[in-house]
């Protein structure tokens, strides 16, 4: 078995982002991290939409990034630390819109390691050094500089080593000109080791330490060390430094150092100023806690900066300092806003806040205010003894804020992202759609939802109205060349023609010269002025002084197609004759001498646009009854004469020539491509060889049911070709590359461009009798995603075998539940506390429920209806419980009635794993499925952590135990019971009798249960260790299954042993086979395995095209969706291996990590191609291309079209 | 072992446990081999985004608190170390 993985959906949570000019523009732009894979951004400040410049993979795993600018420099320059034991610097080409590695230097071995620097990065504000740091020990600085040429240089690196030193974090000191400085936070654990009472740990000091780079001498010295709070997290660099032009110092420099519960400003041989961190002031919150800044970002403005700090609530607080030149007077803090917990903050120069939060969507904010005069009660250093610092060791008082809903921020733009999937379903349940959706239980805590992915553009209507017949085409079209917007909607019937003028408003209007009483066939814009209408007795020339030079149809003969451009027209006769014209200088359009006779009956036309400084297109494509296409000139020299011809497998319907970039074809300039449209659905798309006229390189696809009809529109700008079958679908360029994507929107019957004044980038379409205007706002966004608002994280959750509802269990932990919340605050009323009603009724899903101590839980059960897009019902769970597992189980001893029974726990621990007992709890279905009815509930000695419906009854994982239980009347009753797993049962799948058992920690293990001896009996599993975290069954002897470290591997069980299994009646057999290796006395053997890079939540065996193969479906933590398709044939193996292998040494990653280790980072790659890297074939210079396609026998553009097709068949994407 | 290797290999261990922290030898207690192998854990996990990931969304905190927890957590993850014998 041979398996290709291919990312359908990529990564979407941002691990971190920074900002900076980094195309060397007036604009800023943000790079993100997705983990795996970087991406540039670019907001605008006008719209204060965020659009996706370049993405890319980087095959490695980015721990760290950082921008930095050499001084006097206009340019921003990344610095990215990652696994791959390199430091890269990254400058973005805005020419060729890509990241070019300008320096990779490497300084340890590849992996995430303790002591291998690449965790932390720390620049210079001035741009002239760098820190990379590990988390313990290794500290390496670098200096940048400019050689003579201006170019960016890389130092060899000086070490700052501090031996059995943990490193909290780094940053960059503000000291201007003087020689760069790094603050590091670190704590040496050498005594502490040492120290058996445990003395020296209890007095452990946190030491903030100073490295400076002294740039005369080469050499970095640790200048200055100070314990501060054991408690500290995060620096934050506090500007200093003199300006070179005055004395003026532009802050205090120093850094900020954020603690549990305070922050403190701190600097060498300056006072310390101690400041707490406010706290909500709501009655429920649990004052033991501490709280922690997790992210924060300082922005300097014109003479004067600011700090915004957030807690790990998502509360910003406006930090200032107050300061006389390097002297810091006060430090004060104020509530802000509250956002979502970010991983990181961006402030950009013009007023937008970025919020990348991590989980969830990102945001896009704009400043309102900065909260300068607002009644927000302030917090200063001074309101304490010794600003804060007279005893270190003591909290200071506790300060307040009422939280509130936004006031100094107002969202610009939403991102939508999927991180974290945690369980997922793949079904058509929608009606009118062949392709299954995916359905993904995303989100963490209140701001969860349900995700139904359709994959498709999504299309926002402004428009839609009746009409009062059913037309059969829609145009709309200009009157002049220069105009901007369209002026005529031309809609054409079967006897009649409607023309609407666009104004204010859409009206019918009559004088435009147009032909009212007979239906059109093309409409166009022509010459500089003029109008031009093709109807079946002929073509009309509305000059713009409403003249009309008029074409008439020899007698008996009609029109039945055309098709037209600025200057020139064709039309088709129904005697199966060409006639050809074209706009001379004088704007008359004339007839050329011949007709051409085709001999089969035209049933489709297509000329391109007009190439801009020429006078016509070269080439005519001719779609007849006799199942071809040829390719006519239109050269002067060559009038009609027939260049080439290409059979098709059905009449065409329709043929679009456009010409579109695709920078895998070429990347300077756009490619002619001849696309046809047959009647029975298929799409092929060939280009045309702009030379010699022939076609080549063919891509089939099928579409949909109906004769496809095919409309060159314009979308944001670039050429686009609509394909409309049962099915819409888009051809544009995006990137730079092309893509096919469907339109999720209603059947279109024909389809035009609009652009008015409200809708500059529209269409227009006709389905039924209804006109529609609508646009495509997301190019790119392959998947549309509907979401259901959900009140926990979801945990997984299962579909119903009649009905179409979900049934889906959340739960979370930290947190108090709704009901805890209640009897907490009657509670509070009944003592007499004053309650503030608005904070406690402050939207969960902005400011979270209130936090609670570990061991406490919120959780429900809900009921959930995906077609209508709705909650059904919930049933909360009370009392600290929580669920962890569902199933849906027909019991045979009530005559396989269906019972929905959820695992739960009262009281978890997760570390370790306890409760104070489990539950199953057993359901019955009330009202179809939309109510249910408790049982009862059967205690458990551990959490059940899965469940599964098995032969009648139900098996379940309950801590290391596998058991099945029957129902009974008050309980489910143990059957029978296996104690000897690893750890904790996580997952399970059945076929037949054969139970395979996922095991948290020690892979997968396939038992058998034995009815005739009531045995459940283990007789294979793995050689390895496995931290399975979830699996499915390919076949009765094959598992895939997904680990927590990010590998995905399939396992595989010898045929023999399985037969031989099957074949004992008793297990008497496997009971007395010896154990190989203290474990079952089989093993599988592993037959693939490969390194996602996301952590894998979720597999399915599933077909996503209608009657297409099956292929292995899985979702990511960070919100990958991917695919692993299993190869045909051997060919495809070695062609597809080959090519991988080439790429390999043409595409070198980005962080410099090598992709076959990465791929393999924990186990070799085995029998798994990587389509990711193969798909970056596309974008290879074309010269390498070439080359590789020749090494392997094939051409440039077979290459491409066996990665199309491998793409297309397995996914449809 | 050749015999060149037989000479350098002491100082080229010292050496190797100087500048790899982490590295076992010959007399490594079970303690300080459980102590390395938390903290080469602990890093990791720290290292690998999508583990902080679920480690929290499993825990319900955020994740720069399961950083900073697990951060710490290195400093001494398996105890004081045992007393050792007065011989």
């Amino acid at each position: 078995m041979h398996l290709y993985n291919l990312t359908l959906q990529h990564p979407t949570a941002i691990v971190q982002a920074i900002v900076g000019n980094f195309s060397g523009a007036r604009q800023q732009e943000i790079i993100i991290s997705h983990g795996t894979r970087l991406e540039l951004l670019r907001p605008d400040p006008q719209t204060g939409k965020v659009a996706t410049v370049i993405a890319t993979d980087v095959f490695g795993s980015i721990r760290s990034l950082a921008a930095f600018r050499l001084t006097g420099g206009t340019k921003d320059y990344a610095i990215v630390g990652s696994d791959s034991g390199r430091i890269v610097i990254l400058d973005y080409d805005p020419k060729t819109s890509s990241f070019v590695k300008l320096h990779q230097e490497t300084y340890g071995k590849s992996g995430a390691r303790r002591i291998v620097p690449g965790q932390y990065l720390a620049t210079d504000p001035k741009g002239r050094s760098v820190m990379i740091s590990s988390m313990e020990k290794s500290k390496l600085v670098y200096i940048l500089n400019r050689d003579a040429a201006a170019n960016l240089t890389i130092s060899s690196p000086l070490e700052a080593h501090k031996n059995s030193a943990i490193i909290h974090h780094i940053v960059g000191v503000d000291v201007g000109f003087e020689n760069p400085m790094f603050a590091a936070l670190e704590v040496d654990y050498s005594e502490s080791d040492q120290d058996p009472t445990g003395e020296a740990f209890k007095n452990a000091e946190k030491m903030l330490t100073y490295y400076e780079l002294d740039l005369g001498l080469n050499h970095v010295v640790r200048k200055w060390s100070e314990p501060t709070d054991p408690r500290a997290n995060l620096l934050v660099q506090v500007p200093g430094g003199q300006l070179a032009s005055s004395d003026r110092f532009d802050g205090p420099s120093g850094v900020l150092v954020c603690c549990e519960n305070h922050i403190i400003y701190r600097h060498m041989d300056a006072p310390q100023h101690r400041i707490p961190i406010p706290r909500r002031s709501n009655p429920l919150e649990d004052p033991n806690r501490g709280i922690i800044i997790t992210a924060a970002v300082m922005h300097k403005m014109k003479g004067a900066f600011f700090f915004l700090l957030q807690s790990e609530d998502g509360d910003l607080f406006k930090v200032t300092i107050d300061h006389e030149d390097e002297e810091v007077k006060a430090v004060k803090i104020k509530y802000f806003d509250t956002v979502p917990v970010a991983s990181s903050l961006c402030i950009l120069k013009s007023g937008f806040l970025f919020v990348a939060s991590e989980f969830g969507n990102q945001y896009l904010y704009q400043f309102q205010k900065l909260g300068d005069d607002d009644d927000e009660p302030e917090f200063s250093s001074t309101s304490n003894p010794s600003f804060g610092m007279a005893d270190p060791s003591t909290p200071l008082p506790r300060a307040y804020f009422r939280p509130r809903p936004l006031d100094n921020l107002a969202v610009a733009d939403e991102i939508e992202s999927l991180d974290p999937i945690l369980d997922s379903k793949v079904m058509n349940l929608l009606p009118n759609s062949d392709t299954p959706q995916i359905f993904a239980a995303c989100g963490r805590g209140a701001r969860s939802t349900l995700r139904t992915l359709r994959h498709g553009l999504e299309v926002e209507e402004s428009v839609s109205s009746d009409l009062p017949g059913i037309p059969n085409a829609v145009w709309t079209t200009k009157k002049k060349e220069d105009d901007e917007y369209d002026s005529y909607i031309i809609l054409s019937f079967v006897n009649g023609t409607l023309v609407l003028s666009i104004g204010e408003t859409i009206e019918e209007v009559q004088d435009t010269g147009f032909l009212s009483s007979a239906p059109t066939l093309a409409v166009q814009q022509i010459g500089a002025d003029a109008l031009l209408q093709v109807h079946p007795q002929g073509i009309r020339h509305v000059l713009s002084d409403r003249r009309v030079n008029e074409w008439r149809v020899p007698q008996g003969k009609t029109i039945v197609t055309a098709t037209t451009n600025k200057r020139q027209v064709v039309v088709a006769l129904s005697s199966a004759e060409l006639v050809y014209f074209e706009l001379d200088l004088d704007g008359q359009l004339n007839e050329y001498q011949d007709r051409k006779a085709m001999g089969s009956t035209v049933l489709a036309l297509s000329i391109g646009e007009v190439p801009d400084g020429r006078q016509r297109t070269p080439y005519l494509a001719v779609g007849c009854e006799d199942q071809t296409v040829r390719i006519i000139s239109l050269d002067p020299d060559s009038t009609l004469e027939t260049i080439s011809l290409q059979a098709l497998t059905a009449p065409p319907s329709s043929i679009c020539i456009a010409d579109m970039l695709d920078a895998s074809i070429n990347k300077s300039q756009p490619t002619m491509f001849v696309n046809i449209g047959l009647q029975n659905g298929v799409l092929l798309r060939t280009v045309l060889d702009p030379i010699n006229g022939q076609l080549t390189d063919t891509r089939t696809r099928f579409l949909g049911t109906r004769p496809i009809r095919l409309v060159r529109v314009r979308i944001q700008k670039n050429p686009a070709i609509l394909a409309l079958s049962s099915r819409s679908w888009l051809n544009y360029t995006h990137q730079n590359l092309m893509h096919f994507t469907p339109i999720i929107f209603d059947n279109l019957d024909y389809a035009w461009s609009f652009s008015a004044e409200l809708s500059p980038e529209g269409l227009i379409g006709i389905s039924g009798s209804v006109l529609r205007i609508f646009q495509i706002p997301k190019l790119g966004m392959k998947l549309k995603q509907d979401s259901i608002p959900l009140s926990y994280t979801p945990r997984k959750f299962i579909t119903h075998p009649t009905n179409q509802f979900f049934y889906l269990i959340e739960g979370d932990h930290r947190v108090l539940g709704d009901a805890a919340v209640a009897s907490k605050l009657a509670k509070l009323r009944e003592e007499g506390r004053k309650i503030d009603e608005e904070v406690i009724n402050l939207p969960p899903e902005v400011f979270g429920r209130p936090r609670a101590p570990a061991g406490s839980w919120g959780s429900c059960i809900r009921i959930i209806d995906p077609i209508k897009a709705k909650t059904v019902n919930v049933l909360h769970l009370e009392e600290n419980e929580s669920a962890f597992s569902l199933a849906i189980v027909p019991f045979s001893a009530r005559g396989g009635d269906l019972h929905l029974v959820v695992g739960t726990a009262v009281d978890t621990t997760l570390s370790p794993r306890s409760c104070t007992t489990g539950y199953l709890r057993t359901y019955k279905f009330n009202e179809d499925g939309t109510d249910l009815e408790l049982l009862h509930k059967t205690e458990t000695d551990d959490v059940p952590l899965s469940v599964m419906a098995f032969q009648g009854r139900l098996v379940a994982g309950v801590g290391k135990a596998l058991r099945i239980y029957d129902i009974g009347k008050k309980k489910l009753l143990r059957k029978v019971e296996n104690k000897s797993f690893g750890s904790a049962i996580v997952s399970l799948n059945t076929q037949g009798s054969r139970i395979l058992v996922g095991d948290m920690q020690e892979s997968i293990t396939f038992a058998v249960y034995k009815a005739p001896e009531n045995r459940l009996l283990i007789f294979a599993d793995d050689y390895q260790p496995r931290w399975v975290s979830a699996t499915a069954m390919v076949d009765y002897n094959t598992v895939v299954a997904g680990d927590r470290f990010g590998n995905i591997f399939v396992n595989r069980l010898d045929a023999k042993v399985s037969e031989q299994v099957d074949d004992d009646p008793t297990g008497a057999g496997i009971l007395h086979e010896k154990g190989i290796l203290m474990g079952a006395p089989h093993k599988t053997s592993m037959i693939a395995h490969f390194h996602v890079g996301d952590l894998v939540t979720s597999i399915h065996k599933v077909s996503l095209v209608a009657g297409g193969r099956e292929v292995l479906l899985y979702t990511g933590i960070h919100g990958t969706i991917g695919v692993l398709v299993p190869f045909v044939s051997k060919e495809d193996v070695d062609f597809i291996s080959t090519l991988e292998q080439h790429m390999r040494t043409e595409q070198s990653s980005l962080v410099g990590r090598d992709q076959l280790s990465w791929r393999g980072y924990y186990v070799p790659v085995k029998a798994v191609i990587d389509g990711d890297l193969c798909e970056t074939f596309a974008r290879l210079p074309a010269s390498k291309q070439s080359a590789i396609a020749g090494e392997l026998d094939r051409t440039v553009g077979e290459v491409l079209k066996k990665l199309e097709q491998l793409r297309v068949t397995a996914s449809g994407f | 072992m050749s015999s060149e290797l037989r000479y350098t290999a002491n100082t080229q261990l010292e050496h190797l446990h100087a500048r790899y922290t982490g590295t076992g030898h010959a007399d490594l207690t079970k303690y300080e081999w459980l102590t390395h192998q938390h903290r080469d854990t602990l890093a990791s996990i720290v290292g690998h985004p999508t583990l902080t990931s679920y480690l929290a969304i499993a825990d319900g905190e955020a994740i720069g608190r399961t950083k900073f927890e697990m951060t710490e957590r290195m400093l001494q993850p398996c105890g004081p170390p045992p007393k050792k014998d007065e011989d």
